[in-house]
């Protein structure tokens, strides 16, 4: 261990984050509203829109994110249909080859997520929702979704945390991000644990910085589950008396 | 001072005669090669090894008297995985070079392919015209100056290469800024990439592509301009060996050159590649 070289070594694969947080922010905004959607197609009493999305949750969370990226970016590419249509621009590149297989992924992943978080919804505020006159997307909009988005967010923090991870298989389809460029450092020095080491504590830090932002996001939207401010005083007071 | 230095000889002495006793010791080789590198190296379809350097092991191993086994290790691994002691030798179209030097050593050279650039039939680039070998140590001034006409052929297009190969450092050293590096975890991935239009061209070493534009896999591609060796391609292609196994690095010096004496190493470079890559004398 050469902490010189680690310095080094550090300085070269910072360069590679904003391709990291571009894959997995754009990845994941996308993702999160196709996610919603497809939970929503998966709940919905259609059954032909209730078993597309289920077929294809169960492709995408069957598969390894290894063979998705590399049968868009290297499969694709095969048919010459595809090559000669609109969407070659975009898969011509592995920027967005990338972006929509971790997209995909990310998707069946977090509507999963998301359903569960949907049935989880107590039926008492539905049926209170209701009560009060709302019913369809009013009533999913206002009561059903809130709620269930709040109880998915643990898990789908877990959820982001893989994506950050998973991000490092962009370089093999040629992306340069922080394993791509830890990669190329091994092959020019032959020193792989120094590089992996500080490949390791970026990403290690990138997730540390996630969660601790998730669980903020969960103290916010869980404001009846604190005491009111006051309460413990008024509490003590009660009892003195 | 002095008996210090009695000291570091002794300690030399003494793991010199250790190297010696080690000497005897070698019956058992264990060699590592990529296996997707056609037609150096690869995976045929029933999951075997196959390839020049298959057969060249296997050759240098009946000569050495000893006992081989040839396992398949990740090109990007290749070299921190002997020096860990995973394997003792590295057989896999592995270019000499100065700096890999620094880390393991090598054999003497047992094949000798120049770098060639390939396109595809359709594209402008294709009307490069095709020329003589340059070396980038030997006539520097006059490769120099075919690198620079490369370049401006070149500019702004996307050229692939394998990951931690001489071609991808030739790349890095001469067309940094001018072109767009992609590089690949295998040959098989530029190709793939080559012949989908996402890159413009792909350097690989002569002994790669003949073969390759022999096949229907290959029909779509022609190789272009002069080829390159020396400079960042280093003096052919070794085995490469621990620093620490000089014994074994004195083996293998002897079986390559008896293999090339005997013309064993053409009459096989001439099955593979259909031409003689056996390395001058």
């Amino acid at each position: 261990m050469d902490p010189r070289f680690m310095w080094e070594t550090l300085g070269k694969l910072v360069e590679g984050v904003p391709l990291l947080f571009q894959l997995v922010t754009v990845s994941l905004a996308i993702g999160f509203v196709l996610a919603v959607l497809v939970a929503l197609a998966r709940l919905s009493p259609l059954a032909p829109l209730s078993r597309a999305a289920a077929g294809y949750v169960f492709f995408f969370r069957g598969t390894p994110l290894l063979v998705q990226v590399f049968l868009i970016y290297y499969g694709l590419s095969q048919f010459p249909e595809i090559r000669a249509s609109f969407l070659w621009p975009f898969l011509r590149q592995p920027y967005w080859c990338a972006i929509l297989a971790f997209t995909l992924n990310t998707a069946a992943y977090g509507s999963e997520i998301i359903r569960g978080g949907i049935q989880s919804v107590p039926w008492g505020q539905i049926e209170a929702g209701r009560a009060a006159g709302m019913s369809g997307w009013l009533l999913m909009r206002r009561i059903t979704l809130p709620i269930a988005l709040r109880q998915a967010l643990p898990a789908y923090g877990n959820e982001m945390i893989l994506m950050v991870k998973a991000t490092s298989l962009a370089s093999i389809i040629t992306l340069m991000e922080v394993t791509g460029i830890a990669h190329k450092i091994i092959s020019e020095t032959y020193r792989a644990v120094e590089v992996f080491v500080v490949a390791g504590s970026i990403y290690l830090l990138i997730n540390f910085l996630l969660t601790r932002a998730v669980k903020q996001v969960e103290w916010w939207l869980s404001p009846h589950l604190r005491d009111a401010p006051g309460a413990a005083v008024k509490e003590e007071a009660a009892l003195v008396h | 001072m002095q008996q210090r230095l009695i000291a570091v000889v002794a300690g030399l002495a003494l793991a010199a005669t250790a190297g010696a006793a080690e000497a005897k010791d070698w019956k058992k080789v264990k060699i590592a090669t990529e296996g997707a590198y056609e037609p150096w190296n690869f995976t045929n379809a029933q999951g075997k090894l196959e390839g020049f350097e298959v057969d060249l092991a296997n050759d240098l191993c009946k000569r050495m008297k000893v006992e081989c086994e040839i396992v398949a290790q990740d090109w990007d691994g290749i070299i921190p995985s002997l020096t860990a002691g995973k394997y003792d030798v590295i057989i896999a179209g592995m270019s000499i070079t100065a700096k890999r030097k620094e880390v393991i050593d090598f054999s003497v050279p047992y094949a000798q392919t120049p770098a060639m650039l390939a396109v595809l039939k359709s594209s402008p680039l294709a009307k490069i015209p095709t020329d003589k070998n340059y070396d980038l140590d030997k006539n520097k001034a006059e490769a120099e100056k075919q690198v620079e006409k490369l370049k401006a052929a070149l500019k702004g297009k996307v050229i692939g290469a394998q990951v931690s190969t001489t071609h991808a450092n030739f790349l890095e050293a001469y067309f940094k800024g001018i072109v767009d590096i992609r590089t690949y975890k295998t040959t098989e991935q530029h190709d793939l990439d080559l012949t989908a239009g996402r890159i413009d061209g792909a350097y690989a070493s002569i002994g790669y592509w003949k073969p390759l534009l022999a096949k229907p896999a290959g029909k779509d591609l022609v190789t272009v301009g002069p080829t390159f060796t020396g400079g960042p391609f280093g003096a052919g292609v070794g085995a490469g060996i621990r620093k620490a196994d000089a014994d074994l690095k004195k083996m293998f010096d002897g079986a390559i050159t008896a293999a090339a004496k005997d013309g064993t190493v053409k009459k096989l470079s001439m099955k593979w590649f259909k031409f003689d890559i056996t390395p001058e004398q």
